[in-house]
């Protein structure tokens, strides 16, 4: 596997997604279109349990999109191009890396957005931030996979959230718990174990993406 | 059949089918044995410990027949074999009916123990997410036209999916601070030492009769799957012949 080839693959993707300005304006809009929903919905300040569960609820879906869009943009002849080009091995990896960098932003925008809107009932923030983090790379690694088997499927978004759902859902809870305790105070140490846990998932996503993927690459 | 008289033709027969005898045996020993044998008298839970010889075969049983699936999954990736495919087919739906059944006797015997069909618990949770990554298989499938290609993508999501589910359901519940439902320190059941002898009795056959009885579902859909297939296929040749 060559890192150049990954590396030209990745600013690929950053370049196609820049010149569709739109596809990435969408995704702010979508963010601070459910934010304010929100919002709106609960009438100002809201409970911390409240403000957490909303919180990833809300980077879940956008990340569902984004991540599906970004595998949906392409047409099928550019496959066969990429195809003769690079590896199944790499072009995953470019894609994985690519839409954990998208997340990362997302999920800095996003946060910025929420506590605009919402307040910030945050008490640790290393913690979070930590948790945010790891969580984005985590949607990404299991999600890419996700998307690349709904993509070659009929309906697509359907079909990436029912089989996105159940398998995202472990990392879910894991991330609202532990930030949950963050809205209480706890300290990066004091959850070590359920991080621990959330690195573990995360890299047994990613391994398994890896070599599962060159299976729905022979397309 | 010339050439062979009943007698032998019964032999083969049992030869071959042995198990299913058997597992039909065990049922009937867990059953009668289950509701009729003594069990200690512990506080809350009493008489529907009994539920044990039941609800925890049938859960392992399913691990068990969606493991069976993922191997098969796995061989339908490295050798593009059908059949490998229809065998995982099976294996996932012969997991789903066992994980509802799992999931009908554990929600009974909540009710009885904790008062409540469901709790907010990780390991019922787990059996949830089982439960819908599951049935998201088979959606997958039933939006694929292409035979490879579903077979194909139904593989790589089913070993994805098994391996992210069993992280989930076996590693996630012993972290949890606490789970109501037994067995989060150890063994996921209960510990060996939790058994008394006078349930292990009834116990062990019960596990063995239930995987057993998954084993066996398992085949039979995989036949009924097979022949469709053939059907499916003597009915294209017939057309192209005619045609």
């Amino acid at each position: 596997m060559q890192l150049r080839k990954i590396g030209a693959l990745i600013r690929k993707e950053a370049k196609l997604e820049w010149r569709q300005k739109y596809a990435l304006g969408g995704m702010l809009l979508y963010l601070i279109s459910t934010v304010f929903v929100a919002y709106l919905a609960f009438e100002g300040i809201i409970p911390g349990q409240t403000w957490n569960a909303l919180f990833w609820l809300i980077m879940l879906f956008a990340a569902m999109n984004s991540i599906l869009k970004s595998f949906m943009q392409e047409h099928e002849n550019r496959h066969l191009y990429y195809f003769s080009l690079v590896s199944a091995g790499e072009f995953m990896a470019a894609k994985m890396i690519y839409n954990a960098i998208l997340m990362l932003g997302l999920g800095i925008i996003g946060f910025l957005v929420f506590i605009s809107f919402m307040g910030n009932p945050l008490v640790a923030m290393p913690l979070f931030l930590l948790n945010m983090l790891l969580g984005m790379i985590g949607f990404a690694a299991i999600l890419s996979l996700i998307s690349a088997i709904a993509s070659r499927a009929k309906n697509n978004f359907t079909l990436m959230a029912v089989l996105g759902f159940p398998l995202i859902l472990p990392l879910l809870l894991l991330l609202i718990r532990v930030s949950s305790a963050g809205l209480h105070g706890a300290s990066v140490t004091d959850m070590a174990a359920d991080i621990l846990i959330i690195v573990l998932l995360i890299s047994i996503s990613i391994i398994l993406s890896m070599i599962l993927f060159p299976y729905i690459w022979r397309d | 059949m010339p050439g062979i008289n009943k007698n032998e033709h019964n032999m083969q027969t049992f030869r071959k089918h042995w198990w299913k005898f058997l597992g039909i045996l065990l049922i009937i020993w867990v059953i009668l044995g289950g509701f009729l044998f003594e069990v200690p008298d512990l506080p809350v839970i009493r008489q529907s410990i009994r539920n044990i010889y039941f609800h925890v075969g049938m859960w392992f049983g399913m691990i068990f027949i969606l493991f069976v699936g993922v191997v098969f999954s796995i061989r339908y990736l490295l050798t593009n074999d059908p059949e490998a495919d229809m065998k995982a087919f099976a294996a996932v739906r012969t997991g789903l009916l066992f994980g509802a059944l799992g999931l009908i006797t554990g929600m009974l015997w909540a009710k009885y123990t904790w008062g409540a069909f469901w709790v907010n618990d990780p390991k019922l949770n787990g059996a949830v997410v089982g439960m819908l990554t599951y049935l998201a298989y088979i959606v997958l499938r039933s939006s694929v036209e292409d035979q490879d290609k579903r077979a194909r993508l139904a593989a790589v999501y089913n070993v994805f999916a098994f391996v992210l589910f069993f992280v989930f359901i076996m590693v996630l519940p012993r972290t949890a601070s606490a789970s109501i439902h037994p067995g989060v320190d150890g063994n996921p059941a209960l510990a060996t030492g939790d058994l008394a002898p006078q349930m292990r009795i009834v116990f062990y056959p019960a596990m063995a009769g239930w995987f057993i009885m998954a084993w066996w579902l398992f085949t039979i859909l995989f036949r009924a799957e097979k022949l469709d297939a053939r059907i499916n296929e003597l009915k294209d040749n017939q057309h192209t012949e005619h045609g």
